[in-house]
């Protein structure tokens, strides 16, 4: 029977690395400006995360295959090296290597989080809350109204409880259930939760930041490719969890233009 | 003819009117039970009824896609009709007429992420069924005022499942209904005693009710209330319009 | 060291049956309700799975008489989304708590703890009835939460306020639900925090003349290791939970800000943290996960060491790294919290300590794969189901180097490579950790052997089905299948369905696996063939009790005393291929560290 779990571990090891190398369910195409890193890190991580996958289960399969019954003549031995060598293995051949992952992969988060956002970045704000998102460009005057939470109406859809007849800025406020944006400009993005924990993932953007009732909190990023993307909630929020998204379309400045002027005649 | 045959004829023809007078009229005959007909109007603009983006929603989208749907929250149509306002008795039922359940089971049903009807009225212990038409689960979430005696309920309803039946026991004026997953569905329930009737897109409504005084409210869930003192004659349907201003 | 041989810990055999059996001060006993209890837990934990992974796949499948477990969660046997979230909050809350933490720590370790060191019992007796008595309590109340109006909470295991905070109105179950919910795991946490002081002064005080620290057995090392961080976990889990319920029935709000609009209403709220929560659940819950592991990390190389006939490449080294595990896993917490609005420069932070605790987890596998080297190997259900503990180890902790970056976390939290990477590490090696102990300890704990044929077939069942099961669930979130969703409906997902399906049919097919466990529990139980007092030619003190099972004070009149490290195996100059803990037999080869 030993042979057969030996048999076993290798098949199923094997088997399992298929689906990775062929990429047969992969991550999304990346349309961002800062992916390249978070994908390149995934890439060397995977690298060294296969090899140790493959490597010590090929490894206890070929032991169990080798030392097991009573192996009648035979004396039981040690590994040569003993418990130090095995020490010195995981710090060289793993520790020192995900060590290294840690070091270099502090780039890719650091270009996402210490970097401000660009001057000419173009502000939208985001809210969450249960179970939609809502999205609030500035409009002309480039600036966001107040908003009232007392005011919020889901009924007659003021959604982020603006106050457009006492308040000057909200006026060319536009509220709308699709995230629009033009290609290769850099947004930033304002999140704000109306109700409870929520997330904003978008897999092309490399994207995910969750949302925290009582604290505001920016993203910035750059789309490089037009079309149509979903834009996910991943905090557990409440029963519609699963059916919380809207729609991240990417489009060239001017159909982006033209969808603004749009949205705005419809407020 | 004889004096004693006339004297029976007489007592005859006076013991049918008396019954004629006292009987308590259980079988009323269609000419005696009344009617309140009317149209609801609005003077002035309408406040925009925006379009409603159901993006998020691919399935109601779709169905929306050549007729996009816009707010119910006052709805008038040509020369100012106001559909979706409910009219009721607020004053005048006898005990009996208030505490009559009627016997319809309306349906609430929720078809193209829109409630239909968006505004349902009824009585207290009224049944009514809920129905999904759609191929998405729904969370039907009605919010009667808070500490008052109506209960809050909130239920989710997967495509496929079955219709549920369901009441209110209390009067209120109007329990304000929610879906959670998609939230531009919005709708009212109105919970009253005795007759009533909701307006439909030509502004009109019949309320069907005994000869009688009353006083008739109509309700509209951003307009407010009217109130008329209306009279029922038995016959000819007393009439009773209400015009609401626009804000 | 104390010489403990002469003490004695007063309690005289009971003699009523609610003594021997329901409220008892015996270790043994209490070692064996909390397994019963794990078994049921395990059992409705499974079948709540069942549930969740048919719907997965079926999404409008009319579950036949699913309306009978809930009649609004189920209406016309359809599941609702609040119905799913509830099941699926439930079954991780009895699979973390009263399963994974009783069943390899409070089970295994108060039956063999006091046994392995030489001790009639533990020092606090009437503690550790309480301790059972305790997490039952929990049990209950946890359950309880299936009959209420409103159903059990939906808020994940995890509770993330305000969710879990602001009451019903975030959704169905998040009243009375959160409350039971909470009031459970506090108890859970009282109950384990008894259990956890008998744990330390058992094997601090309690140790039979000759037995030194370094000569425990591993097993015994992993329950201590685990006490340890029990005590400190526990002790914030327990306080968060109290702020919690505070939350809910007195007005607070630690952890809810202001200006919250739930339903068109602002909500009465201001001055609280939602982070807070975040931060107090998981500086408990990174360790808790260690707690899940470490007995079944002792238990395997425990049971390892006796069927590959020779000891560890070092019996240190393994202590140390279980130590080191233990220490590390206060330090790395915030790797739950990458993208969750903490500072981002905290998230780098957390993240070189966590990639750090890969080098101890890495020499435990290398040690044990190092040890096989040269072994002459027996093969029967516990040790297998030990390999099998070691290559699940090391599927489910390769998954932890994409996790523990931040950067790749991005494109990874929340999507279902986390729910395989946990599942693997906790759902099914920590599962193979306790079958392990089952197979291997049965013969001591009922003096029958378990059914061989039946064990192995189990083995097999689990092995390839745990693997037809949670690998897949690494492919779909690469694929950026999001967790926690009751059905999908993203464009992307709509192809992922199918992988759905197959992992549903291996997870039927694997559960119904586990029924050939019960049977074979329950038959040896009553009709499996007699044991001796040795079976599998062990060394440690269990296998040296007088009588199998052992007498009510373990060893009879007198207190054993240890002569020799723990695993004297093929020991060249002895006259046997191994030698036990209390042979007085002097051998020259012994390799004796102590």
């Amino acid at each position: 029977m030993a042979k057969l779990v030996a048999v076993t571990i290798v098949v199923i090891a094997i088997i399992s690395a298929i689906p990775i190398l062929r990429h047969t369910w992969w991550m999304a195409e990346d349309i961002s400006t800062h992916g390249a890193p978070i994908d390149e890190q995934m890439s060397e991580t995977m690298a060294e995360a296969g090899i140790s996958f493959l490597a010590s289960q090929i490894l206890l399969a070929y032991f169990i295959w080798r030392f097991s019954g009573s192996r009648p003549g035979e004396k039981i031995k040690h590994l040569p090296g003993g418990a130090k060598a095995m020490v010195w293995a995981a710090i060289l051949l793993v520790g020192t290597e995900v060590m290294a992952l840690g070091i270099f992969g502090t780039k890719a988060w650091a270009t996402i989080y210490f970097t401000p956002p660009a001057a000419d970045a173009m502000p939208i704000q985001v809210q969450a809350g249960q179970f939609a998102f809502y999205f609030r460009y500035p409009g002309p005057d480039g600036k966001f109204g107040p908003t009232h939470p007392d005011l919020i109406n889901e009924g007659t859809q003021n959604f982020f409880g603006l106050d457009q007849d006492h308040d000057p800025d909200s006026k060319d406020d536009i509220v709308t259930a699709e995230m629009a944006i033009p290609i290769n400009h850099e947004i930033h993005l304002l999140m704000h939760a109306k109700d409870v924990g929520h997330s904003f993932f978008v897999p092309e953007l490399r994207v995910q930041q969750d949302f925290v009732p009582g604290l505001d909190l920016s993203l910035h990023f750059t789309a490089t490719k037009i079309g149509r993307y979903e834009i996910v909630c991943t905090q557990l929020c409440g029963l519609g969890h699963y059916n919380m998204k809207a729609y991240l379309s990417v489009k060239s400045q001017s159909d982006f233009d033209d969808w603004l002027k749009k949205q705005a005649a419809q407020q | 003819m004889k004096a004693g045959h006339k004297i029976a004829v007489m007592s005859s023809a006076l013991l049918v009117l008396a019954v004629g007078f006292l009987y308590p009229g259980k079988n009323v005959s269609a000419a005696s039970e009344g009617k309140i007909t009317g149209t609801i109007k609005l003077d002035g603009t309408a406040p925009r009824q925006r379009p409603i983006d159901m993006s998020k929603e691919p399935s109601c989208a779709k169905i929306h896609e050549s007729n996009p749907v816009h707010m119910e929250n006052v709805v008038a149509g040509a020369n100012g009709a106001l559909q979706n306002v409910v009219v009721y008795v607020s004053e005048g039922l006898t005990g009996n007429e208030a505490s009559a359940v009627s016997s319809e089971t309306p349906t609430w049903d929720q078809k193209g992420c829109q409630y239909i009807p968006h505004v349902m009225a009824l009585n207290p212990n009224q049944h009514f069924k809920v129905t999904n038409s759609d191929q998405t689960s729904h969370n039907i979430h009605p919010m009667p005022k808070q500490g008052g005696p109506n209960h809050e309920w909130n239920k989710s309803q997967p495509t496929g499942a079955p219709p549920f039946d369901i009441f209110w026991t209390n009067e209120e004026i109007a329990v304000p209904v929610k879906c959670n997953i998609h939230p531009w569905m919005h709708g009212y329930m109105a919970v009253v005693k005795g007759p009533n009737a909701v307006s439909d897109a030509s502004g009109s409504f019949t309320i069907n009710l005994p000869p009688g005084s009353y006083t008739v409210t109509a309700w509209q869930e951003e307009l407010g209330t009217q109130t008329q003192k209306v009279t029922v004659g038995a016959g000819k349907p007393a009439t009773a319009d209400f015009t609401f201003k626009a804000k | 060291m104390h010489d403990m041989s002469a003490h004695v810990t007063q309690h005289a055999p009971p003699t009523s049956f609610i003594r021997k059996h329901i409220f008892s001060l015996d270790h043994k006993v209490i070692g064996k309700q909390y397994y019963g209890m794990a078994l049921l837990a395990a059992v409705a934990g499974m079948f709540l799975s069942w549930l969740m992974r048919i719907h997965l796949g079926w999404t409008n499948y009319a579950i036949p008489g699913l309306e009978l477990l809930s009649k609004n969660g189920a209406p016309g046997n359809v599941m609702t989304p609040e119905f799913y979230l509830q099941l699926m909050t439930m079954h991780a809350t009895i699979m973390v708590f009263f399963v994974l933490t009783t069943a390899p720590f409070a089970a295994f370790g108060n039956y063999f703890l006091p046994i392995q060191v030489g001790a009639e019992d533990m020092p606090f007796p009437h503690f550790n009835m309480m301790s059972f008595w305790v997490t039952f309590a929990g049990f209950l109340v946890l359950m309880s939460s299936f009959f209420v109006p409103d159903g059990p909470t939906l808020g994940g295991w995890t509770q993330y306020a305000p969710l879990s905070a602001v009451g019903k109105v975030s959704g169905p179950g998040q009243g009375t639900g959160v409350i039971l919910w909470a009031t459970s795991i506090t108890l859970f946490c009282v109950g384990q925090l008894l259990g956890a002081l008998n744990f330390i002064t058992t094997t601090l005080d309690m140790r039979t003349r000759g037995m030194s620290m370094w000569r425990l057995p591993l097993s015994a090392w992993g329950w201590f290791i685990t006490s340890c961080m029990g005590l400190t976990a526990f002790a914030v889990l327990m306080p968060a939970c109290i702020l919690l319920i505070l939350d809910h029935v007195a007005g607070t709000s630690f952890f809810v800000p202001a200006n919250l609009v739930i339903n068109d209403q602002l909500q009465p709220h201001s001055g609280g943290s939602t982070l807070l929560w975040q931060h107090l659940f998981w500086f408990f819950g990174h360790p808790e996960v260690y707690i899940a592991i470490v007995p079944g990390m002792g238990m395997v190389s425990h049971v390892l060491i006796t069927n590959m006939r020779k000891p560890m490449l070092s019996h240190r080294v393994l202590v140390y790294s279980m130590g080191a595990l233990a220490v590390l896993s206060y330090m790395v917490y915030g790797h739950h919290m990458f993208v969750s609005g903490m500072n981002p420069v905290s998230s780098l932070a957390f993240s070189f300590p966590t990639l750090v605790i890969t080098i101890p987890s890495t020499i435990l596998v290398l040690i044990w794969l190092g040890s096989l080297y040269g072994a002459k190997l027996r093969i029967n259900t516990a040790s297998l189901f030990a390999l099998g503990f070691v290559s699940m180890f090391i599927s489910g902790g390769v998954s932890g180097f994409f996790l523990a970056q931040p950067s790749t976390d991005i494109m990874l939290h929340a999507t279902y490579f986390v729910v395989g990477h946990f599942h693997m590490v906790m759902g099914v090696a920590a599962m193979f950790g306790i079958f392990a102990g089952t197979y291997f300890w049965f013969p001591k704990m009922f003096g029958r052997m378990m059914n061989e044929t039946l064990g192995k077939l189990h083995f097999w069942l689990s092995f390839v089905g745990a693997y037809c099961i949670f690998m897949p669930f690494h492919y779909l979130g690469l694929a950026g299948n999001v967790r926690r969703y009751q059905a999908f409906v993203n464009d992307y997902t709509l192809r992922l369905i199918p992988v759905h399906r197959f992992i549903t049919v291996a997870a039927l097919c694997t559960g119904a696996a586990q029924l050939i466990f019960l049977y074979n529990l329950i038959h040896s139980r009553f009709w499996g063939e007699p044991a001796t007092d040795n079976p599998w030619q062990g060394t440690s003190l269990e296998w040296s009790t007088p009588t199998t099972p052992p007498p009510h004070n373990n060893f009879g009149d007198k207190l054993p005393e240890v002569f020799h490290d723990p695993y004297q195996y093929g020991v060249e100059g002895s006259t046997g291929d191994y030698v036990m803990q209390t042979s007085p037999e002097q051998i020259k080869g012994a390799i004796d560290e102590a």
